[in-house]
């Protein structure tokens, strides 16, 4: 079996924009490893979505190729699972009804599916809100019972589009322990979405970082740090903490490239950073640290 | 202990309410009495002369049959407006060239108001009953066909898009997606469109109800709450008048109440916190 789930080969998306084009991706390359957790960082309005809207098959490209398991992707599948950027439950369902749609949808809603739905009810800590609807539900509670119904259907890639933005610092760094614990369990290959540079450490094996639209990726980096993570751990690791200023340093050149500032600028950031957490011997942000 | 705090709390302010409606109500109704007696209201009658009218009302078999008949053709309009209306509003979701087509003629149709309507239906349709029954439809027609494609061009489209990643077929889509997100809006439509229905029956009856000028005068055609007022003005009948103004303030009252209830059966996750 190919180590590669999903491969994009120089993808671009253009929308047509008034009376002129929009490039939002152009020669996209990239590849979403098995049984990874694959993150994707980019500054916010980069083309990120789009890109999950064109791997879930919701979208065609302008032009490249688009591959899941060495099949083009020409619809939406349930082997591609998307979690969106906001809780996209059904309002008209209860939790239960929502975890058990994709099955009962396929004709599969056999007493294992329902048996399988309600043990990840029970894994996701919402037991006691099997029959409640969405609206009945705090945000963090939709997002777990969100996974709930994504995990159901046993999808062989799981898109989850910036799933913890919006929720509250605690409830975040909870759900994204959780995610972890989660992700290792169920053995499953995941592409997150993020703008939040911490919680892409905490949960990447591979980062990957874009450009500023029209996007493309501008630099993979592997995190080898085992899951289930803590954030307590990450935030002493060393590891962890090159990554970070290495990416933040990539981060702050695109997010001064789209203000028309200069390298100069990114340089200080990153220095500033680096002595803020006791490492200035280490780094030098053009040319970082292996 | 909080909780029954302000659950007695929120008792006594609907018990408050109440006490303020009847103080309301009440004081209005002695003022227009007190002024009735002093012949200051312009011949419009004590609420006590209207509460005697109504009593005898309540006797007379015609009164009913005002209600029946305008009942009737209120539910026999709305119902066949309903049908039809989500139907050509669900159909205009679904297909684009359908949308494409009828739109453009329902939004030249629709500012016409169904009252102006009246002199083409009764020339259009054999009897007065099924002119009436007509316009009757047209009133909630509208804005049913409106609340529902609204509702369904709303919804989501990540839900949808959600649905599909996870193996839906399009008519799963259509049954599980579409139709329960467009609910909503057709039960706030059906309600509008009930009001409307009202409105629109008793003056489709004052106009043509009479059953004198047009088609049959037996066999129930004419009548209703609106040719009832219209009756009682030209027979002299004030009283009358504020009787039959009250019975279709009742009639709308409870056919609303009925549907709110109904809607919010087939409704049951919103606003449910
Ligand atoms: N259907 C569309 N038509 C035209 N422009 C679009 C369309 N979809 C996205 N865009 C544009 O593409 C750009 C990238 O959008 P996208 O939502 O993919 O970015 P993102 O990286 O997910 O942003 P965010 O971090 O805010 O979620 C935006 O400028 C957006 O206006
Ligand atoms: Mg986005």
């Amino acid at each position: 079996m190919s180590q590669t789930l999903v491969e994009l080969r120089q993808v671009s998306k253009f929308y047509r924009d008034g009376i002129g084009i929009k490039q939002v991706v152009r020669d996209c390359t990239l590849d979403i490893e098995r049984g990874k957790l694959t993150v994707v960082i980019g500054p916010s309005g980069c083309g990120k979505s789009t890109l999950t809207r064109l791997i879930a098959g919701f979208e065609r490209p302008t032009s490249g190729t688009l591959m899941s398991e060495g099949r083009p992707i020409t619809g939406p599948h349930k082997d591609r699972l998307v979690l969106f950027q906001e809780s996209a439950l059904f309002p008209w369902m209860t939790t239960e009804q929502n975890v058990l749609y994709g099955p009962a949808a396929r004709g599969e809603a056999t007493p294992q599916a329902m048996q399988l739905a309600g043990s990840l009810i029970d894994r996701v800590g919402l037991t006691a809100f099997r029959r409640k609807y969405p609206t009945q539900l705090s945000g963090g509670m939709q997002r777990r019972a969100e996974l709930a119904r994504a995990l159901v259907n046993n999808p062989k890639l799981m898109i989850l589009d910036e799933p913890f933005r919006g929720l509250d610092a605690m409830t975040k760094s909870l759900m994204q322990e959780y995610f972890s614990g989660l992700f290792q369990e169920m053995q499953a290959t995941v592409l997150f979405v993020t703008t939040d540079i911490d919680e892409a450490i905490f949960l990447a094996d591979r980062l990957i970082i874009m450009t500023n639209a029209p996007t493309r990726v501008r630099k993979v980096i592997n995190v080898d740090i085992p899951h289930p993570r803590k954030l307590a751990d990450i935030v002493e690791n060393d590891s962890a903490n090159d990554v970070k200023i290495r990416a933040l340093s990539i981060l702050h050149e695109e997010a001064m490239r789209s203000f028309g500032g200069s390298a100069k600028a990114s340089a200080d950031f990153v220095q500033a950073y680096a002595a803020r957490i006791g490492r200035t011997d280490s780094m030098t942000p053009g040319n970082p640290a292996p | 202990m909080a909780v029954t705090a302000t659950l007695a709390a929120k008792g006594h302010g609907r018990g408050s309410d109440l006490v303020g409606a009847g103080l309301s109500i009440g004081s209005v109704l002695i003022l227009w009495e007190v002024m009735a007696a002093a012949d200051l209201t312009a011949g419009v009658p004590a609420p006590t002369a209207v509460l005697a009218a109504w009593w005898n009302l309540l006797f007379d078999g015609g009164y009913w049959q005002s209600w029946y008949l305008s009942a009737f053709r209120v539910a026999a309009g709305f119902f066949a407006a309903l049908v039809l209306g989500v139907l050509l509003g669900l159909a205009m979701v679904v297909s684009r060239t359908l949308y494409g087509i009828t739109f453009p003629i329902f939004e030249v149709l629709r500012p016409i108001p169904p009252l102006a309507w009246v002199p083409a239906a009764i020339i259009f349709w054999p009897t007065t009953e099924l002119s009436i029954a007509f316009i009757t439809f047209l009133g909630a027609f509208y804005t049913i066909v409106i609340n529902t494609l609204d509702g369904g061009r709303a919804i989501d489209q990540r839900y949808v898009q959600a649905a599909l990643s996870m193996g839906a077929s399009r008519m799963n889509v259509f049954r599980r997606i579409v139709l329960p997100g467009t609910l909503p809006s057709v039960t706030t439509g059906a309600a509008v469109g009930m009001g409307i229905t009202w409105e629109v029956v008793v003056a489709a009856e004052m106009i043509s109800g009479g059953g004198s000028s047009m088609g049959g005068s037996g066999g129930g055609t004419g009548g209703g709450l609106g040719f009832l007022i219209w009756n009682s003005y030209t027979g002299g009948s004030y009283e009358q008048i504020i009787v039959g103004m009250l019975s279709i303030g009742i009639a709308g009252y409870l056919s609303s109440g009925l549907l709110r209830r109904f809607g919010q059966w087939a409704t049951p996750w919103i606003g449910r916190r």
